[in-house]
């Protein structure tokens, strides 16, 4: 086993983090505070290749793998969480595309998503199914060439702004056989957007209800087969929570950086904080859970790109475990900030608030030892 | 017209730079190392002449031990066209690095090289005005803009009172000043595209030129900390201060 990185991904992280610090980094605590999405610097990642990671080179891919995906999402969002973590959903909605995606589709959306020219959002959950997605009731009807579509997304990221919503939808019975799989472009009539959801964290990016009232889509659209649709959302998802996993490993280097920082730097009872033996313990277990986490979310990247059987067991383990690091990690360098980490003028409260919906979404954290232990039990009634 | 740009591999400048307990120099083990952000500037102006279309070929050479050839690759995926490493485990002063830089452009013969105005590690800023004397060349140094026009080039220079225009004759050597431009990043394609350019690999040997350093280091040491400031009573106790302890007055 080898723990060390390639020239090639010293290379790719190096350029990540550049880019992270100088772009991101500076403006993370104001698009926070004023929810503006930066397209436009998100457009300069794409520049450098990050909005089509490990799609291929004939759209503009960089046809790199996920490990590669995995430190670049780590990098960026030791620069600004949020938006690293809607890149993280960019690249997956516009992967799924160029993975079950055909020939005519992959050439007609793919260009001009690895170049953000148009930006991808992925619409799986409803307002009535997050955690039970196959019981969604999204309806697409066939009439002709066309689709007709009636229902609700709820929890978009990017709706509203997005130019393209990769869309599960039922065409058939209940449960995951009948859900389908569609491409449904901004401008489709009978498309429209709730109001942006105000919410705790994640506010460089818009998050809202996606609404179809009898919207038209070509049944070119649809991106594999017929009832295909929830295994390609599935799939989407291993990736989209290495990529997650990755984004709170980010945000949690840069919260334990500030914390050791300011051990240096503070004093109390005539002493630095950093000689508290009980803070210098609490830094040592921060290390620690941030380095598991990594080496489970590099693990869960390799199986996914060795095509593993474990694969998505080891998914499920490293966003499970990782995310739950991440949120603690950022929680207690808060509290080793005092009163200070609770202020705006310091990064630590809006880590915290940024990290705490990747324990809830691309599968909750409950849902993740649903999956895990689905495995381990399946696994043993397999074996007797 | 071919380009050489030297770029060296030093400390990356976010690092926090510590002196060996021996006082025999700074800790570059584990250490991040990056490319001379001069050096970038450099690769940067030379790529951009090569996208005008004033400029053919552009050649990143790096002067130190194997680890530099990663610098090189930095400066391959920037867009450079190949790759020379002058391979030594000394560490070169700026006359051996510059009569490696003269072999080099004897045999390349370019018609300009952009060396950084210095580098980050040791601040010498003697190597691009070493390697103009070494091989008889125009030098134009500080540069903040460089425009090429037939067989002489144009370099507005960054000096003391403002900037200042010259005309170089061609061959130059130039030295990049922080406001030539903004280097790019390099992108995931380039850098997969990086690895297939050529690298040649030479040494200060090879090159005839004798790397033993002519000047001897005695002693590294850290600044001084800052001490903490002391409140005075009253005036008398100032002046007192300012004659006998710090004696300024
Ligand atoms: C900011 C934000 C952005 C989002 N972006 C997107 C997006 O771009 N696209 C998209 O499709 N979705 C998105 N989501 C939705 C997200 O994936 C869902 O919120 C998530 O899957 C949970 O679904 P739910 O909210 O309906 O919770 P529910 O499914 O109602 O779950 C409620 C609670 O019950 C628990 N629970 C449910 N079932 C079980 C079980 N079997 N065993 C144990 N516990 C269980 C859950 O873990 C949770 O704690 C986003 C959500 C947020 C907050």
């Amino acid at each position: 086993m080898d723990f060390t990185l390639s020239e090639d991904q010293a290379a790719f992280q190096d350029a990540a983090q550049r880019f992270a610090a100088a772009e991101l980094a500076p403006h993370a605590a104001e698009w926070d505070r004023s929810a503006h999405f930066p397209v436009a610097e998100m457009r300069k990642a794409a520049e450098l290749g990050f909005a089509g990671i490990y799609v291929a080179e004939d759209v503009g891919g960089s046809a790199l793998t996920r490990t590669d995906a995995a430190l670049i999402f780590e990098a960026l969002a030791e620069g600004c969480t949020s938006t690293a973590a809607f890149l993280s959903i960019h690249n997956m909605a516009a992967w799924m595309i160029d993975r079950f995606g055909d020939t005519d589709q992959r050439q007609t959306w793919l260009p001009d998503l690895t170049s953000m020219a148009k930006i991808a959002s992925y619409c799986l959950t409803e307002p009535g199914s997050g955690s039970d997605a196959a019981a969604l009731t999204t309806k697409a009807v066939r009439d002709g060439d066309d689709y007709v579509l009636n229902g609700a997304k709820a929890f978009i990221s990017g709706a509203g702004v997005s130019d393209v919503y990769v869309t599960m939808v039922r065409t058939g019975g209940a449960g995951p056989k009948g859900v389908s799989c569609l491409i449904v472009p901004k401008d489709t009539l009978g498309l429209s957007f709730g109001p942006p959801e105000r919410k705790m964290g994640w506010n460089s990016q818009p998050t809202a209800q996606v609404i179809l009232e009898n919207a038209r889509v070509p049944v070119a659209n649809r991106v594999g087969a017929e009832g295909e649709g929830f295994k390609i959302a599935m799939a989407g998802l291993d990736g989209g929570r290495i990529n997650i996993a990755a984004c709170s490993l980010g945000t949690a280097t840069s919260a334990l950086k500030a914390a050791l920082a300011y051990m240096g730097e503070r004093k109390a009872f005539g002493q630095k904080l950093g000689q508290f033996q009980a803070l210098q313990f609490k830094a040592a277990d921060m290390a620690t859970q941030l380095e598991a986490a990594r080496l489970m979310t590099y693990r869960a990247a390799r199986s996914l790109d060795a095509r593993s059987p474990d694969a998505t067991l080891h998914c499920a383990m490293a966003k499970r475990f990782a995310t739950d690091a991440g949120f603690d990690i950022c929680n207690d360098a808060l509290q080793i900030h005092g009163g200070y980490g609770y202020l705006n003028d310091f990064p630590l409260e809006r880590h915290v608030r940024d990290v705490r919906v990747h324990q809830i979404l691309e599968g909750t954290n409950e849902i993740m030892r649903v999956i895990i232990a689905r495995k381990l039990l399946g696994d043993l009634a397999a074996a007797s | 017209m071919k380009v050489l740009v030297p770029v060296k591999r030093v400390i990356d400048y976010n690092v926090k730079v510590r002196v060996k307990p021996d006082g025999s120099g700074v800790e570059t083990q584990n250490v991040k190392m990056s490319m001379n952000p001069f050096d970038e500037i450099s690769v940067e102006e030379a790529v951009r002449m090569k996208e005008a279309g004033v400029v053919d070929e552009v050649i990143a050479v790096s002067i130190g031990p194997q680890q530099a050839q990663e610098t090189i690759r930095t400066a391959l995926a920037m867009g450079a066209d190949r790759g020379i490493l002058v391979k030594t485990d000394d560490n070169l002063e700026p006359l051996a690095v510059a009569k490696c830089l003269k072999a080099l452009a004897d045999k390349e013969e370019p018609g300009m090289l952009i060396v950084g105005k210095q580098a980050i590690d040791d601040d010498s800023n003697q190597t691009g005005q070493m390697t103009a004397a070494l091989l008889g060349w125009a030098q134009a140094t500080f540069a903040s803009v460089i425009k090429v026009d037939g067989d002489h080039a144009q370099v507005t220079r960054e000096v003391d009172g403002g900037l200042e225009t010259i005309k170089v004759k061609l061959p130059v050597v130039v030295t990049s000043d922080l406001r030539l431009n903004e280097p790019r990043y390099a992108s995931l394609p380039n850098i997969m595209k990086a690895k297939k350019k050529p690298i040649d690999v030479t040494s200060p040997e090879e090159l005839g030129v004798d790397p033993a350093p002519r000047l001897q280091v005695l002693n590294v040491a850290e600044p001084p900390k800052r001490a903490g400031g002391t409140k005075v009573e009253d005036v008398a106790q100032l002046v007192d201060k300012l004659m006998n302890e710090a004696k300024v007055i």
